[in-house]
């Protein structure tokens, strides 16, 4: 199925290195999300103006740079059907770092929610059948 | 729901098709990498960026009025697009791992929107 693949063992590990590596881009998309919302929350102006003079959402947007940069490194290797799903877990930090560090308070349906991300998650992060 | 404008919902679909289009950049210029990392500095991830900074303008302008647990989930219809963009383009296959993987992630952005307030 895959056009790179030269030995199995060598597309196993670059798929789960893929995976990783979007892994760590929704780590960084989800701080980037905090920030963007900070932001979004005081925007004075709602015009291009007020976005690009607001610090909170510049930084979540410099932040999703970095994350972008992960998601091409893994997109490089991988298939872009099966890695971009993956993307959900930064609900999932998101959801979790609102609770630790915001306090908010636990809701069954976001818990729920981000428990069936994480099983969706894996279910692609599965080694396929091919 | 009833809080929610129709004009927020548009953003939000719009939002998430131009956004779909940007990964598909984003995987087209993926490619140069093959070359050397700096080649990250393509034309091709250059034009994925500009699409990204287009759907998060409507992303923005979205969110703004109405509630969050109808928005929100709605950017993950991107990933729908994006499955279809990944065929169409790239031949990627269709699998029954990828549909149950992306039906599980759905489902959950939609609980995860329903205790959104």
């Amino acid at each position: 199925m895959n056009r790179t693949a030269a030995n199995p063992q060598e597309t196993e590990a670059a798929r789960r290195r893929s995976v990783l590596m979007v892994f760590g881009c929704t780590v960084l998309g989800a701080a980037a999300q905090i920030f963007m919302k900070l932001g979004a929350n005081h925007l004075a102006h709602p015009g291009l103006i007020g976005m690009v003079t607001n610090l909170p959402l510049l930084s979540g947007l410099v932040l999703y740079g970095l994350s972008t940069v992960l998601l091409v490194l893994a997109l490089k290797d991988g298939e872009l059907s099966l890695l971009y799903p993956v993307i959900a877990l930064t609900y999932v930090w998101v959801t979790v770092l609102s609770l630790l560090l915001l306090h908010d308070k636990p809701d069954p349906y976001k818990l729920a929610g981000i428990a069936i991300i994480v099983i969706g998650v894996s279910v692609l992060g599965w080694r396929g059948k091919k | 729901m009833s809080g929610t404008p129709l004009s927020s919902m548009l953003l939000m679909l719009v939002a998430s098709i131009i956004g779909s289009f940007g990964a598909v950049l984003l995987k087209l210029g993926a490619g140069e990498l093959n070359k050397g990392f700096w080649h990250i500095l393509n034309i091709k991830l250059a034009a994925g960026v500009v699409v990204y900074l287009v759907s998060w303008y409507f992303f923005v302008l979205g969110i703004r009025h109405g509630e969050l647990s109808v928005l929100y989930p709605m950017v993950s219809l991107g990933y729908i697009w994006t499955l279809l963009w990944a065929r169409l383009f790239f031949r990627e296959a269709f699998t029954r791992q990828k549909f149950l993987g992306l039906a599980l992630i759905l489902l959950g952005v939609f609980f995860v929107g329903l205790g959104s307030k």
